[in-house]
């Protein structure tokens, strides 16, 4: 089980094409990752799951990531996340 | 069989293309039980999987032909697809339940359709639309009916359809589209404004395009005449390639007049200038060489949303145009809602007459927060351009009076504020009931400037609702009755030393045009796509001989006698 902590940056947060991006880095892993905010996680190879959640600007956001490449999966999603200028 | 479908021709041209049939097929299906739920949900999931190679396919497309930001919409369509959240519970419940495929997908994606919905947030309002979209597809494969991919044609076609809604044409090649038409619609509707900014032809309110075209067949689509050929004839065919050549021949010949004035051949001239919507229809008026714009409908503004438009987002549309418009008029029509175009929000209660009932400057002048907000936000813009305001149906001389006293007092109240106005704001009002025509002379020492409204016009004046089709022989617009009105209107602007334009489909008509011109005229404002053919007409037009003609016309007895002269003149 691997987890790590991110703070949204976006002024839009996680909508649109980020989000579309992160559930396809996400769907890569044979792991189960999850996307936790404000206490209620989802799956976050689920784009509905991730709209869902409604993440805005400066939120704290927790990725969890539970399997074989659990570690290989939270470093990618950490790179997604900076290089489309999410956190 | 060849048959022939009349209509409303709404965007001039002619196309001659196979038909393709943009018809949402049906997707009904009744619940079962299944007995072997294994199998059932391996059924779903090939459906799936055609489904996605589909969409694959079809967003490979849609990056090559309408770019990367088109094709973004089937990217998110294929992530829905294969969404865990959505499979996994219609899987679960073909399992548990025992029920068919096509049940448990309907149910659970309707599920989150109705939770994307609720949310408080445009966008996530729009994603239902795409669960939506993505569950018609597997639905489809499940009951084997073929869908319509619109982003996958390939080949030059003639679109058929109910109606045409911005999201249909969003999906639309250009390239491979030459024309459409509708069973519905008229010159007004979406359908018919969208294929006039696209300059392709259409023929809209055909009434059984839907049902007399198949798939392939061959049409074509007459937007001169308002008609459309199915599977015609070998020599229809030849006949309408060599008007499809004169009439580009004849394109290229009017847009050499788009940067050169309107002059009649001896030497007057008169002011031909756009109506518009919206700022974004400003392409089309530089693109056709307007002089002006004689009418900017602002209810569009209104339309089409759940509140008012703020007095800041009125600005901005406001100073768009403009400063668009580079110093060239600008007659900003009032707020004209009521009748057939209804606000829902508003709330206004159901009439029997709306037409002759709570619309427009008579709305405007009981609710005057709602028309003040308006007021303020074109008084603000007026310092970017040359603006102009008008009042739609205004049937006294004491609402005009009212509608103006309204305007100085939102005026002042800017100049107190310290925001800066234009001073040279001319103001003016529609004529389009007939006792404002019969009391021009009275209202002319008060007003700016008239403008004819002609669809109102004669409809009030022939007492013909102009959406009942049964009376549609009434609308007559070269009735003399009509044309009497028009140069009372005319005659009684010109005494005052003020003018007289016309913002109605008149305007732009080949056979009005002469009338009008000879009545005296000042400014004939229409469609943009007209402006560059009327500009042709009045060069070659004596407007003294024209002046004749006109006072023959008043002097006859029937709508068909006046037409007969003028073809007679023109050489139509």
């Amino acid at each position: 089980m691997a987890q790590k902590q991110f703070t949204v940056k976006a002024e839009t947060g996680i909508h649109a094409r980020p989000a579309t991006i992160l559930v396809q880095t996400a769907s890569k892993f044979d792991s189960d990752v999850q996307l936790e905010y404000k206490g209620k996680k989802v799956n976050l190879k689920s784009i509905m799951g991730v709209m869902s959640l409604g993440v805005g600007k400066d939120a704290e956001i927790v990725i969890h990531a539970d399997g074989s490449d659990e570690q290989e999966a939270i470093n990618s999603l950490e790179e997604t996340l900076k290089n489309e200028g999410l956190a | 069989m060849s048959s022939i479908l009349k209509g409303i021709a709404a965007s001039s041209g002619i196309a001659i293309a196979k038909a393709y049939r943009l018809v949402e097929p049906d997707l009904s299906f009744e619940e079962t039980k299944v007995e072997n739920s294994g199998m059932e949900v391996e059924r779903f999931q090939e459906a799936l999987s055609v489904s996605r190679s589909e969409l694959e396919a079809i967003r490979d497309r849609a990056k090559v032909d309408l770019g990367e930001d088109k094709a973004a919409i089937f990217e998110a369509h294929l992530l829905v697809l294969s969404d865990p959240e959505l499979t996994g519970p219609i899987e679960d419940k073909i399992k548990l339940e025992s029920v068919n495929a096509e049940a448990a997908l309907k149910e659970t994606a309707d599920m989150f359709i109705t939770m994307f919905e609720q949310m408080d947030n445009e966008y996530m309002k729009e994603r239902a639309a795409d669960i939506r979209d993505v569950t018609k597809r597997v639905l489809s494969h499940l009951l084997g009916v073929k869908i319509i991919n619109p982003s996958m044609i390939s080949e030059e076609v003639i679109i058929i359809a109910e109606d045409l809604t911005p999201s249909d044409t969003a999906q639309l090649n250009r390239q491979y589209v030459k024309g459409f038409t509708t069973n519905i619609g008229g010159r007004t509707s979406h359908s018919a404004i969208m294929a006039r900014s696209m300059e392709i032809p259409a023929v809209v309110g055909t009434k059984e395009a839907t049902v007399e075209i198949e798939n392939g067949d061959l049409v074509i689509v007459d937007g001169l005449n308002g008609e459309v050929h199915v599977n015609p004839t070998e020599e229809v065919i030849e006949q309408y390639k060599k008007e499809q050549a004169g009439f580009a021949e004849q394109k290229a010949e009017w847009a050499k007049l788009v940067n050169e004035e309107t002059v009649t051949s001896d030497g007057q001239h008169v002011e031909l200038a756009a109506n518009i919507g919206t700022p974004a229809d400003l392409e089309g008026v530089r693109n056709n060489g307007a002089e002006g714009i004689g009418l900017y409908r602002t209810e569009f503004l209104y339309m089409g949303r759940n509140e008012l438009p703020t007095e800041d987002e009125q600005f901005e549309s406001y100073k768009a145009v403009l400063e668009g418009m580079e110093g060239k008029p600008v007659v900003v029509r009032t707020l004209d809602i009521g009748g057939d175009k209804e606000l829902p929000y508003l709330n206004l209660p159901h009439e029997m007459n709306p037409f002759l009932g709570f619309r427009a400057i008579r709305l405007c002048l009981e609710e005057t927060d709602l028309f003040k907000v308006q007021l303020r936000a074109l008084l603000r813009a007026s310092v970017y351009g040359n603006l102009k305001i008008m009042f739609p149906m205004i049937s006294t001389l004491t609402e005009f009076r009212n509608a103006k006293a309204l305007l100085l007092e939102v005026k002042e109240e800017l100049v107190q504020e310290g925001v800066s106005v234009s001073d040279d704001i001319e103001i003016g009002i529609m004529v389009e009931i007939p006792s404002t025509a019969v009391m021009a002379d009275q209202f002319a020492k008060e007003v700016d400037f008239f403008s004819i409204g002609t669809n109102d016009l004669i409809q009030y004046t022939m007492a013909a609702d102009r959406m009942n089709e049964r009376v549609s022989y009434l609308y007559q617009p070269y009735n003399p009755a009509i044309l009497r009105l028009v140069k009372m209107v005319i005659d009684a602007s010109h005494k005052e030393g003020k003018w007289t334009g016309m913002c109605g489909e008149m305007a732009g008509d080949e056979i009005a045009i002469p009338l009008l011109l000879g009545l005296g005229l000042d400014e004939f404002s229409m469609s943009a796509t007209s402006v560059l053919p009327a500009r042709s007409q009045l060069a070659k037009l004596s407007k003294t001989e024209m002046e004749s003609l006109a006072q023959e016309a008043l002097g006859l007895s029937t709508n068909e006698e006046v037409i007969s002269i003028v073809k007679n003149a023109i050489n139509l």
